[in-house]
């Protein structure tokens, strides 16, 4: 289990780089398309990768954690 | 003299002797009294009593010394020999007497001993030897008695031929005697005469003489043969009787042609004796005539018949005066005989009928004596013929009777042979009973002790293959166990081949091993399925590698210590790294034996854990790693199954070694 925290941290921060970056590259194109070669779309955009990179992180990290409880109907 | 001797020799008593001496006295009486009458006839008797009494005299003294002689020669004593006769006896007949006493003394020994050992053999051997020795006696007697027999007829052949010789030369002396007395022949033919009487007269006496030895030999041998004989018959043989019998006979036929041969020799010499007496009587007279003639006539001489021619007529007349005177004086004689005659005839007469009666006494004793003998022999051969009679009649009887006895011996023999037949079979059939019975039992018994033997090996057999199977089967579990804990040492072994971090080869064919070795054994079995599948299939880590694992997952387990469930945000990520960076626990920490609340924190237990392991107490280790919560127990998850999965097997491997271990202890034999 130790190697795959370890692996999970890789994950992690490739996950969250490649999200950044890619958050950042679409921030970059829409910054590029449509919002006229602003900078918040890269920084929305890398800002937004990052939250998911960190959210994914943290969801992977925690994912031993949760409890998926289904709803069980009732009679 | 001899005929003295015979009647001596016919054993009769000494009075004989004087008897005839008395008779012989009584016979010279007689030709005395004859020769008296011729002699007084003639002339005086003064001349002729002189040689008269010598004549009786000499007679007598010769009787005498005859008599002594014979006694001498003969024994009168018929039942004890005397020592001539013993000798005479033992001589001839010593054969016998060696014969006998050889046997009887041999027969006394074997007497003895038929006492001491079995008589009925001895006895029959005895009775053998007893005949054998009654046929040797018979033999030896008869030898002897054939011998005696032989030697006294031989004796008595000789006297008998010598008497006859004699005889012959007594009248051959007594007519040459009576022709010379009586022949009137010339002188020189006288003389011629006269010396053939003296040849005559001295072969007469030689012959006499060589009769009288012969006879005395003849009357020694008989005498012996008597003797001989008596002795035989005291002896009481039976077989020997006849031969007695027959002996007897011949010694009777023999004395009695000796006596008679020695009568006529008597007769012949009383005769001779006369004649003598005569031609005496006649000398006598013719010397008296000469003796007168020369007494008258000088000058003649003797031989007067001779010389009729030379005489002259004086001397021839005085002759004649003398021979008228002569004739006158014998007529005178003879007147006077005649006188007397009578007297002297009845006289003589008297004297011969007393002379003839004691001869006829004689004669009637010796006779009655031989018809005595006779018919005592006659007696005794009818006594041995009717012996003999009865001898074989009782012969036959006892032939009949021991035929009889024979049948009857055979009866009871067969009666007796099937009584003890009978006996026997009954004997044999009891002992053969019992025998069989004996049999039997014993080989019942053998056979039982057979059975006892045959079950009780065959108990030890089958106990012996009890224990060889027992054996076997504790072999077997040995082995089993053997190979049980081979395949647990195998399986204990391939707990070590471990590498570094590799695990170990997957336990799965040593626990097959183990679990096909162990078959029957349920604790195995469920010790070898406790084993863990994950063991089995991907082996276990040695206790370095987990050692090594756990030190790196400390640093791990250190960077998350605040993560747990409800802390497992990114930030508290962030923070649990910072307090990693900025805690400094102790590297190894002695656990304590009692966990308190501050001993759970995870960086002490991490060093307990450290410590633990770094003494090789991964159990402990173990323990303390699981009280780890929240995240750091997740990543030390791994680790942990992993060292309990090591630790698992581990136990059951040692159990199961031990196990092995124990079982094969208990079945390993110190050999």
């Amino acid at each position: 289990m130790a190697d795959q925290h370890g692996r999970k941290w890789d994950r992690c921060v490739a996950d969250t780089a490649i999200k950044t970056a890619t958050g950042l590259g679409v921030g970059l194109v829409f910054s590029l398309l449509f919002f006229k070669r602003r900078t918040w779309p890269l920084f929305f955009g890398s800002g937004l990768g990052l939250g998911m990179g960190y959210a994914n992180c943290q969801h992977d990290f925690r994912s031993p954690y949760l409890v998926h409880g289904r709803i069980v109907k009732e009679q | 003299m001899l005929r003295i001797c015979l009647r001596g020799a016919n054993a009769t008593a000494l009075t004989e002797l004087t008897q005839p001496s008395s008779m012989m006295e009584k016979e010279v009486n007689t030709p005395k009294a004859k020769s008296e009458k011729k002699v007084k006839e003639e002339a005086g008797t003064a001349k002729e009593s002189s040689p008269v009494p010598a004549l009786p005299a000499k007679s007598i003294r010769e009787a005498s010394a005859e008599a002594t002689h014979v006694i001498s020669a003969i024994s009168e004593v018929q039942s004890v020999p005397a020592p001539c006769d013993t000798q005479a006896v033992v001589e001839e007949c010593k054969e016998c007497h060696d014969h006998k006493d050889k046997p009887v003394s041999a027969a006394v020994h074997p007497d003895e001993g038929a006492l001491r050992e079995r008589p009925v053999e001895e006895l029959a051997t005895k009775l053998a030897q007893q005949d054998q020795e009654e046929q040797d006696a018979v033999i030896s007697i008869s030898a002897c008695l054939e011998d005696s027999l032989a030697s006294s007829a031989k004796a008595t052949l000789q006297a008998i031929g010598a008497q006859e010789a004699a005889l012959q030369a007594i009248t051959q002396h007594t007519k040459k005697l009576k022709e010379a007395m009586e022949a009137e022949a010339l002188s020189d033919e006288k003389s011629v005469q006269w010396k053939d009487l003296e040849t005559a007269l001295a072969d007469r006496t030689s012959a006499v003489n060589d009769a009288e030895t012969t006879t005395l030999k003849a009357n020694e041998t008989l005498d012996s043969l008597r003797s001989v004989i008596d002795k035989f018959k005291g002896l009481k043989v039976s077989a020997v009787r006849p031969l007695i019998l027959a002996a007897e006979e011949n010694l009777h036929n023999m004395m009695v042609d000796l006596n008679k041969v020695v009568t006529k020799v008597q007769s012949a010499e009383s005769e001779a004796k006369i004649v003598s007496q005569y031609t005496e009587l006649v000398n006598e007279a013719k010397q008296q005539f000469q003796r007168e003639v020369s007494s008258l006539t000088p000058e003649i001489q003797a031989n007067w018949k001779g010389l009729t021619g030379k005489l002259s007529a004086d001397d021839l007349n005085a002759l004649i005066a003398h021979a008228h005177r002569r004739i006158d004086q014998l007529n005178r004689e003879l007147a006077e005989q005649r006188v007397r005659e009578q007297i002297h005839i009845d006289a003589a007469l008297e004297q011969q009928k007393l002379e003839d009666q004691k001869v006829l006494e004689k004669a009637v004793k010796t006779n009655l004596q031989h018809i005595k003998e006779e018919t005592r022999l006659e007696q005794e051969k009818k006594l041995a013929e009717l012996r003999e009679v009865m001898e074989a009649e009782m012969r036959t009887q006892l032939r009949r009777q021991a035929a009889a006895h024979t049948d009857h011996v055979r009866d009871v023999l067969k009666v007796q042979e099937q009584e003890l037949k009978a006996e026997a079979d009954q004997v044999l059939s009891s002992k053969m009973l019992e025998l069989e019975t004996r049999y039997r039992q014993l080989s019942q018994e053998q056979l039982d002790n057979f059975t006892l033997d045959m079950n009780s090996a065959y108990a030890r057999l089958k106990g012996i293959e009890e224990a060889i199977d027992s054996h076997v089967v504790a072999e077997e579990e040995a082995r089993k166990v053997h190979q049980l804990w081979l395949s647990v040492e195998a399986l204990s072994y391939t707990l070590k081949t471990t590498n570094a971090d590799a695990p170990t080869v997957p336990l799965e064919d040593a626990a097959q091993a183990v679990r096909e070795s162990c078959q029957d054994n349920d604790f195995a079995l469920a010790l070898v399925s406790a084993l863990p599948e994950e063991s089995l299939q991907h082996g276990v880590y040695s206790e370095a590698s987990l050692r090594a694992r756990f030190n790196s997952l400390r640093y791990l387990v250190r960077r998350v210590a605040l993560i747990d469930e409800s802390h497992n945000s990114l930030y508290q990520y962030f923070l649990s790294y910072l307090q990693a960076a900025l805690m400094f626990e102790a590297k190894q920490e002695a656990p304590p034996s009692l966990l308190a609340w501050e001993d759970l924190d995870t960086f002490k237990l991490l060093s307990y854990a450290s410590y633990s392991l770094e003494h090789g107490d991964l159990e402990l280790a173990a323990k303390l790693v699981n009280q780890l919560r929240g995240e750091a127990r997740r990543l030390a998850q791994d680790w942990l199954t992993e060292v309990r999965l090591t630790l698992e097997t581990r136990q059951i491997v040692s159990l199961l070694s031990a196990y092995a271990n124990a079982v094969g202890l208990g079945t390993t034999q110190a050999q």
